[in-house]
């Protein structure tokens, strides 16, 4: 393998690991609150498609997006409606919004575009553009710094937003009143509401920020990562983040190293058909299978355990 | 938002039908917005779906999907097991009966039909049992474990497909046809025995009929048996069914073991029944809709069937209208997700009407 195959390798690494990486953080703020989201994936579809179909129609990518986030809070507010104000089940009210948005979506995009539930391509201004960082072509050449600015050079803005929310994410939970108020209604709401704070209120703003982090997940994939809406486009990529949020056990720089993992073992499986490790042959769908493996060995324990947040998926009951 | 007690009929009876016909005011709302007619679209359905013996062919034949999805999802249920995992178990079910069908030679359908099932239970339950396990012994949660495991099935059977049981030379990932010895007989055989005319298109098989019996087997198994009562009441309350001597463990895990083989056992239906081979996406979301179908069936295996009837309405209905509007096939998924957010999740919300309904009642009476 040269360098230019892995340089290759690693951009596209970063590329994939985006969409995963707005969407684990979404689900970590919102579990962290005590709200389980298994909706990742629906909200993430319904994103994609509102950003490629609105970006087309009005030829500016920054439309598209600003429909994607707030299609995918309006999902969002669903869920806070069904598993905060009703005390419905969180994880059913999950998997209606899955299927809620793999049908709406396809039906929307037939009605609009007649293409079979797929928008028409994006081009021009309608598709993220790649931003060059300064000095590329100067750098390009010097060894080792070289490569390694080249792989970070040459993204949507949206990529390099990703990777900023992730210390972002890490300072608003760990060194904010908001974020330890957030944390303490995932693991005791009730001592949150002796100290007076609304759990409700806290629990409908994580699940807030959760559908704006998911809205920017679907926007990227449809309109940086493709150029187009596609049905069914997320492809599970709402589970892998998941996988990924339980794999970092709840904490925002871990679950970087988790996307970033998942991403390469996506863009390794995308750039070689046939891998070889120690002279086996590696079947491609072994390495589709890993992150779901990885994260059953995870949650069984037997590599340091996976513990959610103590009040998660419980609605909470004020006493009278 | 307290909701007040309501009798146990209005609860089995109005609280899934309000559900549903708001899951359908909404859809129309959704047919009208996209510029049909929401009437035209129910007769279309009403007719494609009930209008013949072809329809209603097609209608019984995804039922029968759905009454073993819809099964295994509520013995889950009725443990407080959330098994999201039909999918997947479904899946391994179906590699279970191409291995049965392909590689032993049976002389009749018959015998192959009982090792199909077997078979086809055997891959399911063991599906479900890691997640089962790793719920009773090490506290993963059973809705993440059987998630991941519905895409590791589809891996798995992606490879077996590709790389195993694929014809040699063809690009398909499919299995070789079986037998036609072993092809089950369709349900216009079987009524023609008694000398009633059917259409001799539709799939629907004798698988059916298994269906309806795994019907009784499970309501059997839930209120005339040990094991049940114990399912029953581990659901109730953990720590009341611990205190009773109740092993949560063994609980779990025969629950998912159950669960697993229902949902495996679609299979004999789809796999042996229709397609007479495994190919890549031999369950086409029927293990989702078996979420849907218990909900709504209130995890009563009679209401699993009744749901089970109504899915297969929506989906026959959802082919016809598919075929002569312009409306998707797609919008049935729109249709299963809100009776699955209504009947599921926002099942408080649907009850504060009818409660304060008997409140009303019982004030004035």
């Amino acid at each position: 393998m040269d360098v230019a195959t892995i340089v290759q390798v690693l951009e596209s690494t970063l590329r994939l690991a985006t969409p995963l990486l707005f969407a684990c953080l979404a689900g970590l703020i919102s579990e962290r609150a005590g709200v389980f989201d298994i909706g990742l994936e629906g909200k993430m579809l319904m994103a994609a498609f509102m950003s490629a179909a609105i970006a087309y129609v009005s030829g500016n990518v920054w439309v598209g997006l600003t429909a994607a986030v707030f299609a995918s809070v309006v999902l969002s507010l669903v869920h806070g409606v069904a598993s905060i104000t009703f005390r419905g089940n969180q994880l059913i009210s999950g998997v209606a919004i899955n299927f809620l948005a793999a049908g709406i979506t396809v039906v929307v995009a037939q009605n609009w575009f007649r293409q079979g539930g797929r928008t028409p391509s994006l081009s021009g201004n309608a598709r993220m553009q790649r931003i060059d960082l300064p000095f590329v072509d100067v750098v390009r050449d010097v060894p080792v710094l070289g490569p390694i600015y080249t792989i970070l050079s040459g993204h949507a803005l949206l990529v390099y937003l990703a990777f900023l929310c992730v210390p972002l994410t890490w300072y608003v939970l760990f060194r904010t009143r908001f974020g330890l108020r957030l944390r303490a209604v995932g693991e005791n709401p009730a001592a949150v509401d002796t100290a007076g704070v609304s759990v409700v209120r806290l629990r409908y703003g994580a699940v807030a920020i959760c559908g704006v982090l998911c809205g920017l997940a679907g926007a990227y994939l449809a309109t940086g990562l493709s150029a187009g809406f596609v049905k069914d486009m997320t492809a599970g990529r709402g589970f892998i983040a998941l996988a990924a949020m339980i794999f970092a056990k709840w904490r925002p720089w871990h679950a970087m190293g988790a996307v970033l993992l998942f991403g390469l073992l996506e863009a390794v499986a995308n750039r070689f058909q046939n891998i070889e490790i120690l002279g086996v042959g590696v079947p491609v769908q072994a390495m589709q299978a890993l992150p779901y493996i990885l994260t059953v060995v995870i949650l069984a324990g037997f590599v340091g355990k996976a513990i959610p947040p103590r009040a998660g998926g419980s609605p909470y009951v004020k006493e009278h | 938002m307290r909701t007040g007690k309501i009798p146990h009929w209005a609860d089995v009876t109005l609280v899934p039908l309000l559900s549903v016909a708001l899951a359908f005011a909404i859809s129309a709302v959704l047919i009208w917005a996209i510029g049909e007619s929401p009437s035209e679209a129910v007769k279309l359905m009403v007719e494609g779906a009930f209008g013949s013996t072809y329809g209603w062919g097609y209608t019984l034949f995804y039922a029968t999907n759905f009454i073993f999805t819809g099964l295994a999802v509520a013995v889950a249920f009725q443990a407080r097991l959330f098994n999201i995992g039909g999918e997947g178990q479904a899946l391994l079910g179906g590699l279970g009966v191409a291995l049965v069908c392909l590689y032993i030679p049976w002389p009749h359908w018959s015998i192959a039909l009982i090792a199909a099932s077997l078979g086809a239970a055997l891959f399911g339950a063991a599906w479900a049992l890691i997640p089962g396990y790793l719920q009773a012994k090490r506290g993963s949660h059973i809705v993440i474990t059987t998630i991941m495991f519905n895409f590791i099935a589809a891996s798995l059977l992606g490879y077996m497909l590709v790389s195993v049981l694929r014809v040699p030379g063809s690009q398909d990932p499919a299995s070789p046809r079986f037998p036609s010895e072993i092809a089950l007989p369709k349900l216009h055989e079987i009524l023609g025995l008694v000398g009633i005319p059917f259409s001799t298109v539709p799939p629907v098989n004798i698988a059916l009929l298994l269906g309806i019996a795994m019907c009784f087997a499970v309501w059997f198994m839930l209120w005339r048996t040990r094991l049940g009562y114990q399912i029953r009441a581990f659901g109730e309350s953990e720590p009341a069914a611990q205190y009773a001597g109740i092993s949560p463990v063994r609980t779990t895990i025969y629950v998912m073991l159950i669960s697993g083989a229902l949902a495996g056992m679609m299979a004999v239906n789809s796999v042996m029944g229709e397609q007479q081979r495994l190919v890549l996406n031999a369950v086409e979301g029927a293990g989702f809709i078996g979420i849907a179908v218990a909900l709504m069936g209130r995890n009563h295996p009679f209401g699993v069937f009744l749901a089970a009837i109504l899915f297969g309405f929506l989906y026959q209905g959802g082919a016809e209208l598919a075929l002569w509007t312009s409306i998707p096939r797609e919008l049935i998924v729109v249709i299963q997700a809100l009776v699955i957010l209504f009947t599921g999740a926002l099942d408080n919300m649907v009850r504060m009407p009818i409660s304060r309904l008997f409140a009303l009642r019982k004030r004035a009476g």
